[in-house]
């Protein structure tokens, strides 16, 4: 969620109950801005927090001019001093496929990799480096799988210029209330995967500015998402049930929208078992 | 005949021998008498008709400006009909036959019912005299709550959490309670639930049990009315092989009141609905919901379609979760609760009171040691309950019905021992390297006013807090327990034995041919010389 709206935002999102502590806002409040300033941000959002057995981690992404280029990632235990993480790579991400569990709440925890998966462990053996993967790569693995898989926003909110770059769309004026509660109204925001699958009947209803990411209405399983609307349609909530503490938020016919975590980190592996 | 001058029409100057019209006449016509035939004129067409309501002005201006706009031909030979239609056209609707109905939006339905909460109940001399008769029941401070559980960064917007107190208001005016808490809530697919953990008035739940047992005698009567039918059918047809599966005996629910049934829980989906009353829960219950794991769609009535097959309806799995939670998490600082008197131990106390002389420890020490807390509520065994019972030892009928078995074919059950009541949380078991608690100061800035707060790991979304006196304990999340190994779950059992085959089943085999003729000719044989024996006999006669 945007930092600037950031009290609004955690209001509206604390129908789940998690939130952050008073201090914790006023030092993000204070924070984020400074980090905007040192890495030359064009706009800072506050990603959310895992909770590990020790302690938390705090995330927050910088965005650049091009709204849909690779963002940068700062993660902070205390939301006052924030540290950048390296980009995540291929193989961080299929490393940290093997680990289980809970995070830990320390950075340089390190997870013994040959009690986990021997192959790999020998691998790493072979090419020199250490059979440990540390939980700062497995928090830079995570973040990035759970914006590519549950980051979203609403239909419209984003316009691609002919150029390529991605910029907020200005004349967005908020979901209606009926498509607010249809899932083709929200769309990933990550490189787009089945837009190409379209049959050319769907693609010449879309509108190329705005419908170049992949909607929810297609994500598997189906039924991963759940959609409310709280208070009798002023805001409708989504919550992901794959990655469970996703919660994004959108309040009808008017600009706020925004996705937050507050999670524990983990995959719900089970939750073809819990439809 | 024609006389002179310009008399035809199409001429110059046709007309103008008419007085007023000469164009010798110096006197120009007065302008303001014309002006004033012309406003004459004017407002005798504008005079409202006092039948239809229509004036001629208008329906002029009307006519010409179809004919102008839809250009027909030969108009003036249409033009009675032009007036007719003008005329008729008055009386259509204006709209299209086609409107957009006007939508309410569910907005301001809700904001209705929020706003039905603010209501202050009337009836203020009937409230009176409940109060007389009756302790005042305890409203929980939920603000309060809210507000040190905001501290550490949980729980709900100000606006919910005071809907949620007014809700709770409302229910303890309506229902007999004598001490009622917000429990927390639990989140579902279309709808959340909010749920609040009561203790009723001692008189009401008597009621409950009488129906209950009413209702389970009425059944207990229509199954020996069909037993002794089918007894009458099966002495006419010939018995299959009775099945030797007998279910294992139902262990009795818990009491009201004690055990996992020592509260009774009222849910509602959002603030300014009715409350609903979960009914207790049943030990099978609680077994079936450790197996399986659901989301909760949010309706009390869906259906829970599982294997094995849960035994209730999603209002019987949200209470089974309930209980399991509260029998998981909900801890108190060490030394807040004392047992009553000093009773064995053993027995497994159920009551406890609160120890007027507890003195609070320090939030550095509640941080640092989980011995500072201890589990008030009893843990839930194997079985489904907090107290143990042999289920062999059951009601008389049952006995019956075993007189012709040996009692002893079930197997001896080993009597299940929990933690006692009151124990402290160090001693929870943790799963593979994770702790079960992780326990936080909210703040280590300002340490003279910090509180101490506690998150369990194993029910992810259970919280407490700790702040000199004051404790709570509450529950935020989807109701599930955590596991670091993926759910699997059960298998469907083996199949059943057949049943044993004995000689009164097996087949034999025909007889060959060669048999048969065999065993005719020996037959014959034995006839014949029986006959010969008596006809020998006969002759010796």
């Amino acid at each position: 969620m945007e930092a600037l709206s950031l009290p609004a935002a955690l209001s509206l999102v604390a129908g789940g109950g998690a939130g952050l502590s008073p201090e914790r806002r006023a030092a993000l409040g204070a924070s984020l801005p400074l980090v905007q300033r040192d890495y030359r941000f064009e706009r800072v959002w506050f990603w959310g927090c895992i909770q590990g057995v020790r302690g938390a981690y705090y995330i927050a992404e910088g965005l650049g001019p091009d709204r849909a280029a690779p963002r940068s990632r700062l993660y902070s235990l205390n939301c006052l001093d924030w540290s950048l993480l390296t980009p995540a790579t291929k193989e961080m991400l299929a490393l940290t496929e093997q680990v289980k569990g809970r995070f830990q709440g320390d950075p340089s925890f390190e997870y013994n990799l040959s009690e986990i998966n021997a192959e790999a462990a020998a691998r790493l053996i072979e090419s020199g480096k250490e059979p440990v993967i540390k939980e700062e790569t497995r928090l830079i693995a995570t973040i990035e799988q759970i914006d590519r898989t549950v980051g979203i926003v609403p239909r419209g909110a984003f316009v691609k210029t002919p150029l390529g770059p991605v910029h907020e769309n200005r004349q967005f004026e908020g979901l209606s209330l009926v498509e607010a509660k249809k899932l083709s109204s929200y769309f990933h925001f990550t490189e787009p995967v089945n837009l190409k699958n379209k049959t050319l009947l769907e693609k010449a209803d879309l509108d190329p500015s705005i419908d170049f990411l992949d909607s929810l209405e297609h994500d598997i399983p189906r039924g991963s998402w759940s959609i409310q609307l709280e208070k009798g349609g002023t805001v409708v909530v989504l919550r992901s049930l794959l990655w469970l503490g996703l919660t994004f938020y959108h309040v009808p016919t008017t600009k706020q929208f925004g996705y937050v975590y507050f999670g524990t980190g983990e995959k719900n592996l089970d939750l073809p078992f819990m439809l | 005949e024609r006389g002179h001058g310009p008399y035809q029409p199409h001429e110059p100057g046709y007309g103008l021998d008419q007085p007023g019209y000469s164009p010798y006449e110096d006197e120009i016509p007065d302008p303001q008498a014309q002006m004033l035939a012309i406003k004459n004129a004017k407002a005798y067409l504008l005079k409202t008709s006092t039948k239809s309501g229509l004036n001629l002005y208008d329906h002029f201006a009307n006519i010409l400006t179809k004919i102008l706009d839809e250009q027909p031909t030969n108009a003036v030979d249409i033009i009675e009909n032009i007036s007719k239609d003008v005329k008729w056209a008055q009386f259509r609707k204006k709209m299209d036959t086609l409107r957009d109905e006007h939508l309410i939006p569910p907005t301001f339905e809700a904001a209705e019912k929020c706003k039905a909460l603010f209501v202050k109940e009337g009836g203020e001399e009937e409230h009176e005299e409940v109060e007389e008769e009756m302790g005042q029941p305890s409203l929980p401070n939920v603000m309060e709550t809210a507000f040190y559980f905001e501290q550490a960064g949980i729980g709900l917007n100000k606006d919910e959490s005071y809907y949620i107190f007014l809700a709770l208001k409302n229910l303890i005016n309506v229902q007999p309670i004598q001490t009622c808490r917000f429990w927390g809530k639990i989140l579902g697919l279309e709808m959340n639930y909010i749920i609040a953990e009561v203790q009723l008035r001692e008189g009401e739940e008597e009621e409950e049990i009488e129906e209950e047992g009413e209702e389970t005698i009425a059944e207990g009567e229509k199954e020996l009315g069909e037993g002794e039918e089918e007894e009458e059918q099966k002495e006419k047809e010939a018995e299959p092989p009775k099945s030797t599966y007998k279910p294992p005996p139902e262990i009795p629910k818990e009491a009201n009141g004690t055990g996992t049934n020592k509260y009774v829980y009222f849910v509602c989906n959002e603030p300014g609905k009715p409350w609903m009353k979960l009914p207790p829960v049943t030990p099978a219950q609680i077994v079936c919901a450790r197996k399986i794991k659901k989301f909760f769609t949010g309706r009390l009535d869906a259906p829970v379609v599982t294997f094995p097959p849960f035994p209730g309806n999603e209002a019987n799995y949200l209470r089974a979760q309930i209980a399991r939670i509260s029998a998981g998490t909900h801890v108190s600082p060490t030394g807040f609760y004392q047992f009553a008197e000093e009773e064995e131990e053993e027995e497994g106390a159920d009551t406890y009171e609160e120890n007027p002389e507890f003195e609070p420890p320090p939030v550095v020490e509640m941080v640092e040691s989980l011995t500072m807390w201890a589990h008030h509520v009893k843990g839930i065994l194997n079985q489904g309950r907090c107290a143990w019972i042999n289920p062999s030892q059951k009601s008389e009928e049952n006995e019956e019905e075993d007189e012709e078995e040996e009692e002893e074919e079930g197997e001896e059950q080993q009597e299940e021992r929990g933690p006692p009541l009151l124990t402290v949380i160090s001693e929870d078991e943790g799963m593979k390297d994770i702790p079960a608690w992780t326990a936080q100061a909210s703040t280590n800035l300002i340490p003279q006013y910090s509180i101490a707060i506690l998150q369990s790991n194993r029910w992810p979304g259970a919280y407490a807090f700790a702040s000199g006196r004051k404790f709570e304990n509450i529950y935020f999340g989807w109701g599930h327990k955590y596991s670091p190994e993926s759910h699997t779950p059960a298998l469907p059992p083996s199949a059943q034995a057949e049943f044993p085959s004995g000689p009164e089943i097996t087949e034999t085999v025909d007889p060959t041919v060669e048999e048969e003729m065999a065993f005719k000719v020996a037959q014959e044989e034995a006839l014949a010389e029986a006959e010969e024996e008596e006809d020998e006999e006969g002759e010796d006669d």
